[in-house]
């Protein structure tokens, strides 16, 4: 893709994205959010955020090629684990990492 | 707490977003490695950083530059995943909207999941008093320069990280420790389970569909479980009712 292409792209992420940051500051007492609008996006990040995980766990070569020796996927296992166990960013990343390297070393 | 003054109350807002800042400058670190991994220049890294201010959007629309899909759904997945922050302009909007467009305008471009999530209930509560906008601005500047920074760290030490290290699952993992924190209860696990299994049996839709219609049907999922949860447990409680009345 052209630079130019990305940065019409990115502006128009941009552009969108501050006018959803805005929306109600400015038109404040004008309009309502809808009940269903607002009781679907309470459920947005779990569902995005699970259709971007597993994929990316399941297919470590990208497009829908399954390998069963695939070692993201016990490091992800445990990586979640440790996510509901701590809730830390930083020690969900590290434990993650360090399994995924663990694993692909015993393997050589 | 009440401040006497905007600048008292701006400081510490600064000092109250400082212990979350360990949490965020991994993202960014990420975000720049990937951003530069991809083949982008400084500036361009930067530019996309500066434009967004959103690290899931952006690592979102990294990750989908990298399997080649089309501008319009980068475009569209990266403003689905930003879709939460009209929830939270509608519930900041009462403390806000009473400001000049010269500070409305900068402070909605400096909201972010981590401001909105140490504001909203001190804005409720009425706990800040009249300098709560303020202090609002203090927790929001920080982050937003929290994060530049990061970023610009990662797209720095990028080049230099080899690619033995697999550093692209840092990406679903650092996914990962956002969604295990937001499953509250069966309906966003439901959510979760639904979306994450129609992206995998999706993955070989054309530009990426796969990703949206897994948002969409997750999204469906959460709330018919909400609502079916809702029906059983008024009608438990008609029986509970009924019961005692006996």
């Amino acid at each position: 893709m052209s630079d130019w292409s990305l940065w019409v792209m990115f502006l128009a992420v941009g552009i969108g994205t501050f006018v959803m940051r805005l929306s109600f500051v400015e038109l404040y007492g004008r309009w309502r959010i809808p009940t269903l609008l607002s009781r679907a996006l309470v459920y947005v990040p779990a569902s995005v955020l699970a259709a971007l995980v597993l994929p990316a766990v399941v297919y470590p070569h990208g497009q829908g090629e399954f390998a069963f020796d695939n070692p993201q996927i016990p490091a992800a296992i445990i990586a979640a684990w440790i996510a509901w166990k701590t809730r830390s960013t930083v020690l969900t990343l590290a434990v993650g990492m360090a399994t995924l390297w663990g694993l692909k070393i015993l393997a050589l | 707490m009440t401040y006497r003054t905007g600048r008292e109350a701006f400081i510490h807002g600064i000092r109250t977003l400082i212990p979350l800042t360990p949490g965020v400058v991994p993202f960014g670190l990420i975000t720049g490695v990937m951003a530069v991994e991809m083949g982008m220049s400084p500036a361009m890294s930067i530019g996309m950083t500066l434009l967004f201010y959103s690290g899931s959007a952006q690592l979102v629309a990294l990750q989908l530059l990298q399997n080649g899909a089309l501008p319009v759904t980068i475009v569209a997945t990266a403003l689905i995943i930003n879709l939460r922050f009209i929830m939270y302009s509608a519930s900041l909007a009462p403390y806000l909207h009473h400001l000049p467009r010269r500070w409305t305008w900068p402070v909605s471009y400096l909201l972010s999941d981590q401001s909105y999530a140490l504001c909203s209930l001190k804005f409720s509560s009425g706990e800040l008093g009249r300098f709560a906008p303020h202090f609002y601005a203090g927790t929001a500047f920080a982050m937003w320069l929290t994060w530049q920074l990061s970023v610009f760290a990662g797209v720095y030490l990028g080049a230099s990280i080899p690619e033995t290290w697999s550093l692209t699952f840092a990406v679903p993992l650092s996914f990962l420790a956002l969604l295990v924190p937001s499953i509250r209860g069966s309906a966003s696990l439901g959510a979760a389970v639904v979306g994450g299994l129609i992206a995998v049996f999706a993955v070989k839709l054309p530009y990426n569909l796969g990703l949206v219609t897994a948002s969409i049907g997750g999204v469906i999922a959460g709330l018919l479980i909400e609502s079916i949860r809702k029906k059983t447990l008024s009608s438990a409680s008609v029986n509970n009712v009924g019961r005692e009345s006996r």
